[in-house]
């Protein structure tokens, strides 16, 4: 029996190519978090493909829900609100997650929450700090976003800083497939960088004129290319560890210095860190030690609330739902949907 | 027995319930709004217009395919929440075979067609018997203008053709066809749920329902990925 003032959330996630439903109590309790990953599929293709990835779940998303209500030992009586990830994403793959949630809240009378998909990633951190409460500092690196976020409330974010060009994650995608490591890249960089030297090549640190908190990593990526085309047509081989290592160093160099200043400038003493990126062990490594130099208090989630799932979703709807948002049947997805804005 | 039929599989979005032998509503919206804002309030407005509670509905049954790939999904997702919240079964109803319920009562054969791009059609054949019963002559596939018009032409038999399909390939029908065709009037060429419904009440008589998890849309063609990889571009 749960208490009658528990507010719980069945949420559900399908902005990429993961299927994911969780059912989240009073936005920090996880009581189910399943996730159905297409990763073995979309291998084969060196990336996502929209559309296979949209096949999917259509083909999941019933059984993964059916999942998460039974771990959570709950019925679809015993939910409060069904919430879904609306946005950013891919349109297709979106629109599955949408029209289920929006289904299955309109059969059984219950209110639907939309949910921004960073937010959500942000709230991870809620899960895994009891403790954390606005206003702090985010930073948010995934293959889609990355964004350096100001987060006043619940619920209220202001973007300081994002990047002009290619996302961290698709830096980490692009260069694992010139040295050919395959697809996901952040991990497997991860990885071999661990055996070679992060200062064997200097690659730039590419700033924005003007722009003290943006990024661009297309700059670096094209270093690494040229890099590599350099020594292809030179007859020199290429150590890949000290490739890679010195690349991640120039990504995590750009993405600690510029959190560190937001944290400073805002005078924020907390710092949370959020997406696939964030379970980049040399990244964790650096920010831990820059935060602590600094005074800062770093948290981010464990590594499975740092790649999409749905219990972020269900933590970010609570406060949501709290806050009264509530969104009708003619809830859409929206690709592009911006930080903070609400639809 | 009360039907919720879905149709989303392509610009019309119509949703209709169906009891017994009684077409209780009927909603068709043909308009530029995507199915996912239009799809869910519509069938708000029938259940509220028919004072019908989600729980009153013994079987959801969806157009699933072929048709736009995306909607397609929207349709199967909104049907499966609403089996999924309600326990009920759910019945794939093959687009085109409900298509031709639109011309319930000619002796004719039946010819729907969607425009699938790259001079294709997604076509069936179909007939409707004496007892009032719809036969597949040729089960809904993916077939140039040319091929879909020499098979008929080798059938030998008058034909109406329906669906969107006419706008696209009506000049190659007129250059090619050897044997009687006409066209469906303008009322009758889109998708409607009503039509769906009335297929799959037939369906569900002969027990061919499943369970909502495993309704799947029925694109009859792979995504271009995948065409990509077979190396074929059709």
């Amino acid at each position: 029996m749960e208490n009658n003032e528990d507010v719980l959330i069945l949420a559900i996630e399908s902005s990429c190519d993961e299927t994911a439903a969780a059912v989240v109590k009073n936005g920090r309790s996880v009581l189910s978090n399943v996730i159905n990953s297409q990763i073995d599929i979309h291998t084969e293709y060196g990336g996502v493909v929209p559309e296979i990835a949209s096949r999917k779940h259509i083909e999941n998303i019933n059984p993964v829900i059916q999942m998460a209500l039974d771990k959570a030992n709950v019925t679809l009586d015993d939910i409060t609100a069904v919430a879904v990830t609306y946005g950013p994403g891919l349109v297709g793959a979106l629109l599955v997650g949408v029209a289920e949630a929006k289904a299955i809240a309109w059969a059984k009378k219950k209110p639907l929450v939309g949910v921004h998909h960073i937010e959500g990633h942000i709230s991870a951190n809620y899960i895994e700090h009891k403790d954390l409460k606005p206003p702090f500092a985010a930073l948010v690196v995934s293959g889609g976003h990355t964004h350096l976020v100001h987060v006043k409330d619940y619920g209220c974010y202001e973007i300081i800083g994002r990047t002009r060009d290619d996302a961290a994650g698709e830096a980490f995608d692009k260069v694992a497939r010139a040295v050919g490591l395959g697809y996901p890249g952040g991990p497997k960089i991860d990885k071999l960088a661990k055996e070679g030297n992060p200062n064997a090549i200097e690659f730039p640190r590419a700033k924005v004129d003007d722009a003290p908190f943006d990024f661009s990593f297309s700059g670096i990526k094209s270093a690494v290319l040229n890099y590599l085309n350099s020594c292809e047509m030179k007859g020199v081989e290429v150590n890949r560890a000290d490739l890679v290592a010195s690349f991640q160093n120039a990504v995590v160099e750009a993405l600690v210095s510029r959190a560190i200043k937001l944290a400073e400038d805002m005078k924020l003493d907390k710092l949370a860190l959020a997406g696939g990126v964030a379970a980049n062990s040399a990244l964790r490594n650096a920010m831990e030690e820059a935060c602590t130099k600094k005074g800062i208090a770093l948290y981010y989630p464990s590594m499975g609330l740092c790649t999409d799932n749905a219990a972020m979703i269900g933590a970010a709807a609570y406060y949501e739902y709290i806050n009264g948002t509530r969104h009708g049947w003619d809830l859409n997805a929206v690709p592009n949907l911006k930080l903070g804005e609400r639809v | 027995m009360r039907i919720l039929a879905i149709e989303s599989s392509a610009i019309t979005a119509s949703v209709a319930v169906v009891e017994d032998d009684v077409l209780m509503a009927e909603y068709t919206v043909n308009y530029k709004k995507t199915h996912s804002q239009t799809l869910l309030p519509m069938i708000d407005e029938v259940f509220k217009m028919t004072e019908m509670e989600p729980e009153s509905i013994d079987v959801v049954a969806v157009s699933v395919g072929p048709g736009s790939f995306t909607g397609l999904r929207i349709g199967a997702a909104t049907g499966k929440g609403i089996a999924f919240a309600t326990g009920r079964d759910m019945v794939e109803v093959p687009t085109l075979a409900a298509m031709a319920y639109n011309m319930y009562g000619t002796d004719k054969l039946i010819c729907p067609v969607m425009d699938a791009k790259r001079r294709h059609l997604y076509a069936g054949l179909y007939r409707f018997n004496k007892s009032g019963e719809v036969e597949n002559i040729k089960e809904q596939m993916l077939i140039s203008y040319e091929d879909l018009s020499d098979m008929i032409n080798k059938m030998g038999q008058s034909v109406v053709f329906i669906g969107d399909g006419i706008a696209v390939a009506k000049d190659t029908f007129i250059e090619k066809l050897e044997v009687e065709y006409e066209f469906a009037a303008a009322h009758m060429n889109t998708q409607r749920a009503g039509s769906v419904a009335m297929l799959a009440k037939a369906m569900v008589a002969r027990g061919e329902t499943v369970p909502a998890e495993a309704l799947r849309p029925d694109y009859l063609r792979p995504s271009q990925a995948e065409r990509e990889k077979m190396g074929d571009n059709s």
